[in-house]
């Protein structure tokens, strides 16, 4: 590529100036870092940064939640009883069960057992895609109910239902591209981990992309009792 | 462009077109973002024409209602997500935050071009619904006529907004990592320049704020094409949860287009004043502060939305505290120029006209805080005249004169000094001839947002037209000689204003690496010498 930051040319302006010569740069040390624990921490802070910026994406739905919530507390009720509780539920411990596997990938990432990283991050892959095969066998039973919100949406239960609902698909909606995303990064740590990339020294992209399938599981932990235990917790 | 023959700079090296734009060089991409908001700039200017032209006589006679409720929409939504947001971060900030923390780049350079991607995205979708009939909603989208009523391209235009949302995201979220962790050795928190804490204040309210605007417009896109009903009222919906989403977001986001400024006049007080900072470290923290109780006064755009009149009260006490740190801030320069020794150069002028339109804006600011007084200003152009005053002749008066104090360090080249001070002047004049009219038209009861008007407010309308046509002519002025500047322009050496710095250190234009030594800091910033004569190189 034509273009002066390039890994290697940058790397020749570095040492002619004189840089901190201490230590061997390690190739994935990019030019702009001085050193493999600067960039490891700028990374990981990134990440975090990021992940402040999606609470607040998920925050303002949150908001719109508790707003109508307590305006319509026997619409929720309702709307929360008319949603698959046991496929919730199962799909929660799916979600639990990837962030375990999770870090263990990155556990297996840190003491550079390759092996480790590989079959964890499959088993991730694969917990994330059965909680999005149960997501869409949910979502077609909703349609099938007459519950997804618009012209079809039975005409005998009260507006502020068809609100819950509303609320019901873009939030698990949006969760459900977050894990749709996450599956795709996954797709390409298990490439990276496969090519051996991770080492004990180098393993900041597990460890980001990690952090971020946590976020995504968190989101889910919310979003699972505000959805669908709030009629056993208000209602009968 | 190029630089002055027999050096390296960023400028030059690599060459060609795809160099530039797959570049991760924050320079470069500072530069890429000032040609695309320039660009954005007319446009929106463009737009302002139209709607002055037609408030130049009472009746509707240019524009249909319709067409005039257009051109404000799009003047709005050009101007703040696509100039005014970006303006100072995505390029001075972009240009200046790494060499100000000695580092060679900002801590996430793919990211960092990432971001002028995306706004590029946003802008060619805003271009788009320019093309394809316009939005008429007013730049606030405001439900349940953006989801129900509005037969223009409301989704599209609301696209664009959260794209360029997430390239302001990006940039905020670059500054403050770069922050935290890529100074150089010595370079403590209280010796980071003033610069580096407006753009830190600024960079939390991105990340913090955008994200909220963000959802909201997917809600209201996804009630006008799903037909997911959240702010229907037909099923119970409340369309002022819209208002507080949005103004959560868009309350914050007018600090995101004056804190950058602040930062810029800040540096320039100091150095066109050869003086330490007043205060150093209240200047820092009311940064901070001004982004905190800046998450804090929303409200304030509620009070005839039938808002609670006690959250009423809240608002409008937490929206006067603002004052506070702004008040700081404007004492504290005020307080470095005295007894400075102030060179009169281009500069010195952007700085003072700056300082005179902000107290403006600032002080009606309270006027409009003040509840029972808003009452009757809501919606006229009292409130148009305030926040012209913040966001044109505060944060536009400080980017141009961060790009007069910069040029030199940016390009390589100078401008012709004298015109500099003229166009400072032509703006100053233009600027209060265009807004303080509106002042009085809106306390006279004249709303925004109509095409006509009873005639006996036609003199102050004509006056403002011509004001405008002033300032239009001060903007083309600057415009022509800043380009003529980079191919005759006398060249620039490193230090050009004598000023303290590590931008100051490097030469002019810096090369792609920004420092030929890694930079230790060894002493506070704006270290000025009690001193007359400078030396300069």
């Amino acid at each position: 590529m034509a273009n002066a930051h390039d890994t290697t040319l940058a790397h020749g302006a570095v040492e002619a100036h004189g840089h901190d010569q201490a230590h061997a740069h390690h190739p994935k040390l990019q030019h702009h870092f001085y050193s493999m624990e600067q960039q490891l921490e700028a990374s990981i802070l990134g990440m975090w940064i990021f992940l402040v910026t999606e609470i607040m994406f998920f925050g303002g739905l949150f908001l719109a939640y508790i707003v109508y919530r307590t305006m319509y507390p026997e619409a929720w009720i309702a709307g929360s009883n008319h949603l698959n509780t046991y496929m919730g539920g199962g799909n929660t411990l799916v979600l639990i069960c990837s962030s375990l596997t999770m870090v263990l990938a990155v556990r297996a990432a840190q003491v550079g057992s390759r092996t480790g990283q590989i079959v964890n991050l499959i088993l991730t892959i694969l917990f994330g895609s059965t909680f999005l095969v149960v997501k869409f066998f949910e979502y077609a039973e909703k349609f099938e109910h007459h519950l997804v919100p618009g012209p079809n949406f039975d005409p005998a239960l009260p507006g502020p239902e068809q609100i819950f609902f509303a609320l019901y698909f873009i939030m698990t909606g949006i969760h459900a591209l977050h894990m749709v995303v996450g599956i795709g990064i996954m797709l390409v740590i298990l490439r990276m981990a496969w090519k051996g990339t991770f080492t004990p020294e180098y393993y900041g992209p597990i460890e980001v992309s990690g952090l971020y399938w946590h976020f995504v599981d968190i989101v889910w932990i919310f979003l699972f009792p505000l959805l669908y235990l709030l009629g056993f917790h208000l209602g009968h | 462009m190029t630089a002055p023959a027999g050096r390296h700079s960023y400028l030059d090296e690599p060459h060609g077109v795809a160099a530039w734009l797959l570049t991760r060089d924050h320079k470069r991409i500072a530069m890429l973002y000032l040609i695309s908001i320039t660009v954005f700039f007319a446009l929106g200017g463009f737009f302002a024409t139209l709607v002055r032209l037609e408030l130049l006589t009472p009746q509707g006679d240019l524009l249909t209602p319709d067409l005039y409720n257009k051109a404000f929409t799009l003047h709005g939504i050009i101007m703040i997500f696509f100039f005014l947001v970006p303006a100072v971060p995505a390029t001075l900030g972009n240009f200046f935050i790494p060499i100000m923390c000695g580092t060679k780049d900002l801590a996430f350079p793919r990211i960092n071009l990432l971001s002028w991607y995306l706004y590029i995205i946003g802008g060619l979708m805003a271009l788009a619904v320019v093309a394809m009939g316009g939005v008429d909603t007013g730049w606030t989208f405001y439900t349940p006529y953006s989801t129900h009523a509005s037969a223009t391209m409301v989704t599209l235009a609301a696209m664009a907004a959260f794209v360029a949302g997430f390239s302001s995201i990006l940039t905020g979220f670059n500054f403050i990592v770069t922050v935290h962790r890529m100074r150089a050795p010595g370079l403590t928190w209280f010796r980071l320049p003033l610069f580096v804490w407006a753009h830190y204040a600024t960079s939390l309210v991105m990340i913090l704020g955008t994200p909220v605007v963000a959802i909201t417009l997917v809600l209201v896109a996804a009630e006008r094409t799903l037909g997911l009903g959240i702010f229907d009222p037909k099923l119970g919906g409340d369309p002022v949860l819209f208002q507080h989403l949005f103004w959560f977001y868009s309350h914050p986001a007018v600090y995101i287009m004056i804190l950058p400024g602040m930062g810029v006049i800040s540096e320039m007080v100091a150095a066109m004043s050869r003086k330490q900072v007043f205060g150093y470290s209240f200047v820092a923290f009311s940064s901070l502060a001004i982004a905190i109780l800046g998450f804090l006064v929303w409200g304030h755009h509620l009070f005839m939305s039938s808002q609670s009149i006690y959250a009423g009260l809240v608002f409008s006490i937490i929206t006067m505290l603002v004052a506070v740190p702004s008040a700081v801030k404007t004492f504290n320069w005020t307080a470095t120029m005295y007894k400075g020794s102030i060179s009169w150069e281009s500069p010195t002028y952007w700085i003072i006209g700056f300082m005179g339109l902000f107290l403006i804006g600032g002080l009606t600011g309270l006027f409009l805080a003040t509840m029972g007084l808003d009452v009757h200003l809501t919606d006229t152009y009292f409130v148009v005249a305030h926040f012209h005053y913040i966001m044109v002749g505060g944060n536009v008066m400080a980017f141009l004169g961060g790009l007069h104090f910069y040029w030199p360090k940016m390009t390589g080249r100078k401008y012709p000094e004298t015109l500099g001070k003229v166009s400072a002047v032509l703006v100053f004049v233009g600027f209060n001839l265009t807004f303080f009219p509106q002042f009085v038209l809106g306390y006279m009861g004249m709303p925004r947002r109509y095409h006509a008007y009873p005639a006996e407010w036609q003199v102050l309308n004509v006056l403002s037209t011509g004001g405008a046509g002033i300032l239009g002519i001060g903007y083309t002025l600057l415009f022509g000689y800043f380009v003529w500047s980079l191919f005759k322009g006398e060249v620039a050496e490193r230090n050009p204003w004598g000023a303290t710095g590590l931008e100051w250190q490097i030469p002019s234009p810096p090369p792609t690496f920004n420092f030929e030594q890694d930079p230790v800091v060894t002493e506070p910033a704006y270290n000025y010498k009690p001193r007359r004569e400078v030396t300069v190189g």
